[in-house]
């Protein structure tokens, strides 16, 4: 018999589900939805650096798929970017350009530039002509001083001095053109983020749980996860189980079961309730 | 995350619909209003700040004149990503030849990379492009490169949405051999009227003086923009 050809894994995207699903369509099939992040991400630029912003709700459909999903991920160690849109396209991409960075920097000896980031990643969401739904929101500090960009689908980027992405993207521009203003310190900078985020939180269904922030100025970077649980469940205030007793028993029987004994020894661990 | 055991993994590049986030999958657009004019020693270029998508303003501060080199400017409208990408890509092309010249390019070189870009992939892009600067054969030009990838030389031009509204007034306004105050005027004017007629374009008005000396830059902000007729 012969042996399945098992071809190896070839890393980056697969597009090989786009025929099925487009097959699946013809067919009069639903086609299966992707896995996405309904968000609100944001940035500002202050004084001394740049605050990342992002709530930590990830959807399926209208399904609350992760209720604590890390939206800031990790470029460099002096970029991070936040991530709207397809979970798996920003994951995927941001881990790529990660890797590019890293070889760029490890060739050239330097710390690497925002607006070298910006380039690759527009450059690949430009190429594939925005199939790749990545909708992000990119920061960091480099030899120039602070730097935020908002990156789309299709490839376009804007620079600017605050910016927000994702379905909750109104509600967090909204508190921003309210209170924006050049110059802030760091602690008015995360307040006025924290306030844009939760502004998301609230308002938008696509939005939720936590707020994550990430705060990089020039020789620090702090990574807050979470920031503040905006939905903290609340306790309690009575037990509702049903009393023993409710049921009226009619009748009790209580039976030997014939067993065979081995002694297997089970060390105690806690369940993982996290 | 996903299940990748289940018989229909969920993977692809649809975006959220449910959410109202149709905004996201529509692309970010220069709904626009450009233009550039020669004047007597130079030209002068303009444009709104209004970057689109769907119903939703991206950035009201955008800066859609882009510089090429020193002495030549290009005016962006359509698609953001599209136009992003090919003045970058003209920007690549035009920094070797200036190295290999050792001379500042033509504005017909300029305009022709340009061209060559957008008619050899106009079933891909939605690019509308005014590419205007001065150089020490020609002086001050102005070229137009439509949707479709057409070259045209022409004493002005206006180009985005906003231009439909504008073409009556131009060709009235317009004087060859303008000072280069009267041609600003004239440009801020235009732009003005646009913007208080195009739904797609708004903002502030940003200007360029281009001449033998270099670019001048200039920004109109709400307060100091031409006043026209008003309702109220």
């Amino acid at each position: 018999m012969a042996a399945p050809c098992v071809e190896q894994p070839k890393g980056g995207f697969s597009f090989e589900n786009c025929a099925r699903n487009s097959r699946l369509e013809q067919l009069g099939l639903k086609k299966p939805t992707a896995y996405k992040t309904g968000t609100t991400i944001a940035g500002i630029v202050f004084k001394d650096g740049v605050v990342l912003g992002a709530d930590t709700r990830a959807t399926e459909d209208t399904v609350v798929a992760d209720k604590n999903c890390a939206k800031i991920h990790y470029l460099s160690d002096n970029i991070y970017c936040c991530g709207a849109g397809t979970a798996a396209d920003t994951e995927m991409t941001t881990q790529m350009i990660s890797a590019e960075l890293e070889l760029h920097r490890l060739n050239t000896g330097r710390k690497p530039r925002v607006a070298t980031a910006n380039r690759l990643l527009k450059q690949m969401l430009f190429r594939y002509q925005g199939y790749i739904g990545a909708a992000l929101v990119l920061g960091g500090v480099d030899v120039t001083g602070p730097n935020l960009y908002s990156i789309w689908p299709h490839g376009s980027t804007d620079k600017l001095p605050y910016v927000t992405m994702g379905s909750g993207s109104l509600a967090a521009m909204a508190t921003f053109e309210d209170r924006f203003k050049p110059d802030m310190n760091r602690e008015e900078a995360m307040k006025l983020v924290r306030d844009a985020i939760a502004a998301g939180i609230f308002n938008d269904l696509g939005s939720g749980s936590n707020v994550d922030l990430c705060v990089i100025t020039k020789d620090k970077v702090e990574y807050i996860r979470p920031h503040e649980i905006a939905n903290q469940k609340g306790v309690k205030q009575g037990s509702y189980r049903y009393r023993r007793g409710t049921t009226a028993t009619l009748s009790s029987e209580v039976k030997k079961i014939e067993l065979d004994v081995f002694g297997t020894e089970v060390k105690h661990q806690p369940m993982d309730t996290q | 995350m996903a299940m990748m055991t289940s018989a229909f993994p969920s993977n692809g590049p649809e975006m959220l619909g449910g959410f109202g986030m149709e905004w996201l999958n529509t692309e970010v657009s220069t709904g626009t209003t450009i233009m550039a004019t020669e004047f007597d020693g130079g030209v002068i270029v303009g444009a709104d700040s209004r970057t689109t998508t769907g119903t939703y303003v991206a950035n009201r501060v955008t800066d859609k004149l882009t510089k090429v080199t020193d002495f030549i400017y290009c005016c962006r409208s359509g698609s953001a990503a599209d136009t992003q990408a090919i003045a970058d890509i003209v920007k690549y092309h035009i920094e070797f030849h200036r190295m290999e010249t050792g001379e500042e390019p033509l504005v017909n070189t300029v305009a022709n990379i340009f061209k060559q870009l957008c008619y050899d992939n106009r079933d891909q892009l939605s690019a509308g492009i005014i590419v205007a600067g001065w150089d020490k054969r020609e002086g001050g030009q102005v070229y137009s490169i439509p949707i479709s990838g057409m070259l045209h030389r022409m004493p002005f031009s206006i180009g985005g949405s906003g231009s439909t509204y504008l073409y009556g007034y131009v060709d009235s306004q317009y004087k060859p051999k303008q000072k280069k105050e009267d041609a600003l005027k004239f440009v801020a004017n235009s732009v003005s009227l646009a913007i208080n007629r195009d739904g797609s374009s708004g903002g502030i008005i940003r200007l360029a003086a281009i001449s033998k000396d270099g670019v001048e830059r200039f920004t109109l902000t709400g307060d100091q923009m031409p006043k026209f007729f008003e309702d109220c």
